[in-house]
């Protein structure tokens, strides 16, 4: 049974046909790879997926239950947090702040609480402060608890957002190009941690250009180009297939 | 029945005017994706600093005649809202350039009072009467009455729109402007000085706003320090019916706005069995303000905005 | 600073007695303020404080919407009006009702929030400056509304305004009247100030409490990156009615407090300015610092008094007569301030570190 399927999802913006067909399905733990040139529509097939931008056409089903145009906040609590390709962290929050307002969804306290401080809602507070700094602990960066988010390292940040994708509590964790701007260092550190994470039972999509990565990592991976689906399978078939080489590299030569 | 037309050429007059202060609005939120507040009080001073010269050029007793007074007043008066516009833009909205929203939205809305207070100093709280350049005989066109200074209204109006139009589309200034609002930065990559760019559009808005002061306040013959904000949020309105950013837009949602309104102003009472009156004139441009950005917030010819907006 | 005055400024921020002491000090003060006023500068001083409360709880309540939430509203002072109309039409001889405050304070409120949610659940989404420009015709319709439904039924009477409302009465102590407490006479202008001031403390605390909870942290967020919140799981729409009912809550009741102290309301103190003056005090005291946001409302709303008394009479010494009289000259002062404090001091006078480094750091050198 997928965790998330989608199928046929079409979108197109003005006279631009962003995404046209395009089904694909993940299963409960594996970590499934997005790919293709710039401009395939990758990012807006995540969009689409997380409920950002509503499909023109088809559908989307998560664990199940369909999840076709719903907003982004009823997505997320289904069971998807995302990262996004521009890191958007909420920059003048602090690290730990940051991953609290991740764990916002799976909280009650509401203006009443606030106010009188009762007992519940100290207990929650406590709970949200704990789960965060795990969860800073979890992804490297607990020593910036305190540090603004927007005076982080580059890669910290990436970290922090994942972290405060995890407060969420997902089941599927969907990346947009987490690797962007890493070096090798930092890349084989951040597919430890997805390893980690896909080992704690949260299933992993992720957009990326990375070839490395992508091969060493993902399970399967499917090809978009000019919104379509152009190949799905192993890394490895889908690297030899010749109409994903052709994407990428153009046709031959006359 | 003439009842109904009599408020259509009302509300295209009323209109006439919406529109030429809308495209100020419309031009300056398509480059910045900014709400001009003092946009309204521009339209002010124009009408102000229009009649202050045509009183003062009567007191002299040269004995020219009454429309050339009317046409040097305008003259001055597009000239000072030309630099008034080019003041604001670069004092207060250029350094907030790349602050949060909220910041030049405040500082607009401190301009605005600080022309309005400036205004009341200098002209008094009173209402002041505009002397009738033009005399405003009356044509009958099947049953209802038009004024000569209405159909100048109309004709004026007509000529700038097509003129900016012009302007926009075929000059190079124009393709400058359009690029701009289009994307700045790439704008700027090719050559094209952005500050210069944004300085023109909120002096052409300012001179075309001068335009409308000196004539609304000819048609109703009254101009007055508080004139400004009432006009301008309309005028906005009728910007965002037609589609923001959009300078086809904004001409017809002034032109739509006029006859919602006349034609609102008129019937209101028959509509609600005589409970509300037609002092809810204004109230109407607020309500299509809040259904146009409820039901369909593109205006209804789309939106026009820069990637910045 | 010299050492002594050192070590001095670090007893009075650390040590608990000084923190207790220091404390009891400001109580002591607040307490005796009217009286020494009375004896001071006079009675008028006393009602000046008095509005320049209820101010305050209309600051803090669009701090709320504005600050905490970041949502440009200009119309706000529509809820205030709704509060004042809500007290002074049930509680005076226009419809022959005399209600108890405690009635009309809290039915005020929820009316105001009914109103807030109203106007918030259409347009929340909307971007900011349009939310600004539709809140801004809203406070004009509900202006406009109280002005004219006196006919054909008489519903709020008209530009006249309703007089003869009633004032507060607290265990049979009219605020109307002076009573003599503990051998002290109370006139009803202390009586006010006392009930407005532990209000006013009051919505400072839960506004205090708000901040730093679940719920404030989500308004963070939603003003930092709406969408990055929305994917974050937080319902951005019911957090940013949540702010606006809030904020107009206050808004709420403050108005009935205003009708039972002035005994009487007309159109004329819901203007379009008067939403600008709340705003001006949260911008100038510091957008969604509490504590600034309170320091603005003070100082802005004694301002008119302490003009009125030095500006005119100064403006005869200097020039002979007075060029600016003291309303045009607070109009001046307002827009200079808004213009001058976003080009210069965007945080406020007194910011919160968060908000400061948020609305400075955006500014960096160069055009576009």
């Amino acid at each position: 049974m997928p965790l998330l399927e989608a199928r046929k999802i079409s979108k197109s913006f003005g006279g631009l046909q962003a995404l046209n067909a395009v089904s694909l399905a993940i299963d409960p733990g594996e970590i499934f790879g997005l790919i293709g040139p710039n401009g395939a529509g990758k990012t807006t097939l995540f969009n689409v997926l997380t409920g950002l931008y509503k499909p023109d056409g088809g559908a989307v089903l998560f664990n199940s239950v369909d999840v076709t145009g719903k907003k982004a906040n009823r997505v997320v609590e289904a069971g998807m947090a995302r990262t996004f390709q521009n890191i958007r962290l909420f920059a003048n929050m602090t690290a730990v702040e940051n991953v609290m307002v991740g764990r916002h969804l799976r909280g009650r306290a509401g203006a009443l609480g606030a106010v009188l401080r009762d007992r519940a809602t100290l207990a929650e507070e406590a709970a949200i402060h704990k789960r965060a700094h795990e969860l800073l602990d979890y992804v490297g960066v607990v020593r910036h608890a305190h540090a603004l988010a927007k005076n982080l390292a580059y890669g910290d940040q990436r970290r922090l957002e994942i972290a405060r994708a995890l407060a969420t509590e997902p089941k599927l964790l969907a990346l947009d190009e987490p690797a962007a701007g890493m070096n090798a260092t930092e890349t084989r550190s951040l597919r430890g941690l997805l390893e980690r994470i896909r080992a704690d039972g949260i299933t992993i999509l992720l957009i990326e250009h990375d070839v490395r990565l992508v091969m060493g990592l993902c399970d399967r991976v499917a090809v978009l180009d000019y919104g379509k689906k152009i190949a799905e399978g192993a890394p490895s078939a889908v690297q030899r297939d010749p109409a994903v080489i052709e994407a990428y590299l153009g046709g031959a030569l006359p | 029945m003439d009842i109904f037309l009599q408020q259509i050429l009302n509300g295209l007059v009323l209109g006439s005017v919406y529109a030429l202060v809308a495209l100020g609005y419309t031009m300056v939120y398509g480059i910045l994706g900014l709400i001009n507040f003092a946009h309204g009080e521009v339209v002010m001073v124009g009408a102000l600093v229009s009649l202050s010269v045509v009183e003062l050029l009567l007191g002299t007793n040269l004995g020219l005649p009454a429309p050339l007074l009317g046409a040097v007043g305008l003259m001055v008066a597009i000239g000072v809202c030309m630099t008034l516009g080019f003041s604001i833009e670069r004092i207060a909205y250029r350094p907030l350039r790349r602050a949060p929203r909220l910041a030049p939205l405040i500082t607009a809305i401190g301009v605005s009072i600080l022309l309005q207070t400036l205004a009341m100093l200098i002209w008094g709280r009173r209402y002041h009467t505009v002397p009738a350049l033009i005399p405003p005989t009356p044509h009958a066109v099947a049953g209802a009455t038009i004024t000569n200074v209405q159909i100048l209204i109309i004709v004026v109006s007509a000529l700038i729109m097509a003129g900016l139009m012009g302007l926009v589309h075929f000059t190079r200034l124009g393709r400058a402007m359009r690029a701009t609002a289009e994307n700045p930065v790439v704008a700027g990559l090719m050559g094209v000085n952005i500050n210069r760019i944004i300085s023109a559009t909120f002096v052409i808005g300012s001179a075309l706003a001068a335009v409308a002061g000196v004539l609304v306040s000819s048609n109703y013959g009254v101009a007055h320090y508080y004139m400004g904000f009432v006009l301008g949020l309309k005028a906005f309105t009728a910007a965002v019916l037609g589609g923001i950013g959009n300078l086809a837009g904004a001409m017809v949602g002034g032109l739509l706005l006029g006859l919602i309104e006349s034609l609102g102003a008129g019937y209101v009472g028959d509509l609600t069995g005589g409970f509300l009156g037609s002092h809810y004139q204004d109230v109407f441009a607020f309500l299509v303000l809040i259904t146009v950005l409820v039901f369909r917030p593109t205006g209804l010819l789309g939106e026009r905005l820069s990637e910045r907006a | 600073m010299s050492a002594r005055r050192h070590a001095l400024v670090r007893w009075l921020q650390h040590d608990r007695r000084a923190k207790w002491l220091g404390l009891t000090l400001c109580i002591v003060a607040l307490v005796v303020l009217p009286f020494a006023l009375d004896a001071s500068v006079g009675r008028t001083w006393v009602r000046v404080i008095d509005l320049a409360l209820l101010y305050t709880m209309l600051a803090l309540g669009l701090n709320i919407v504005v600050g905490f939430a970041g949502l440009l509203d200009l119309g706000y002072i529509a809820f205030y009006a709704v509060g004042a109309y809500t007290y002074a039409l049930l509680a005076s001889p226009h419809f022959g009702l005399h209600l108890p405050w405690w009635v009309l304070l809290p039915a005020g409120a929820v009316l105001a929030a009914f109103f807030g949610v109203v106007l918030g659940a259409p347009t929340l989404r909307l971007r900011g400056d349009y939310l600004a420009i539709v809140t801004l015709g809203f406070g004009e319709i509900i202006r406009i509304f109280l002005n004219n439904l006196n006919a054909p039924i008489n519903i709020t009477n008209g530009p006249q305004g309703v007089n003869l409302i009633d004032p507060i009465n607290i265990a049979g102590v009219s605020f109307a009247r002076t009573t003599p407490l503990l051998g002290i006479p109370f006139p009803g202008t202390h009586l006010h100030y006392y009930l407005f001031l532990v209000l006013a403390a009051l919505v400072m605390f839960v506004c205090i409490r708000l901040e730093d909870s679940r719920v404030g942290r989500a308004w963070v967020a939603i003003r930092e990156d709406e969408i990055a919140a929305l994917a974050m799981g937080i319902n951005t729409r019911n957090i940013k009615l949540l702010a606006f009912a809030m904020g107009a809550t206050f808004g709420g009741v403050a108005g009935g407090l205003f009708s039972s102290l002035q005994g009487f309301v007309s159109p004329e103190s819901f203007v379009v300015w008067e939403s600008i003056t709340v705003l001006c005090m949260v911008v100038l005291g510091g957008m969604g610092h509490v504590a600034g946001v309170v320091l603005g409302a003070l100082m802005l709303a004694t301002l008119p008094e302490l003009l009125r008394h030095t500006a005119a009479p100064m403006q005869q010494q200097l020039f002979g007569k007075v060029i600016l009289d003291p309303e045009s000259l607070r109009m001046l002062l307002f827009g200079l301030a808004l213009i001058l404090v976003m080009l210069l001091r965007p945080a406020g006078l007194w910011p919160s570190p968060t908000r400061r480094r948020e609305l400075t750091s955006a500014r960096a050198p160069g055009a576009v």
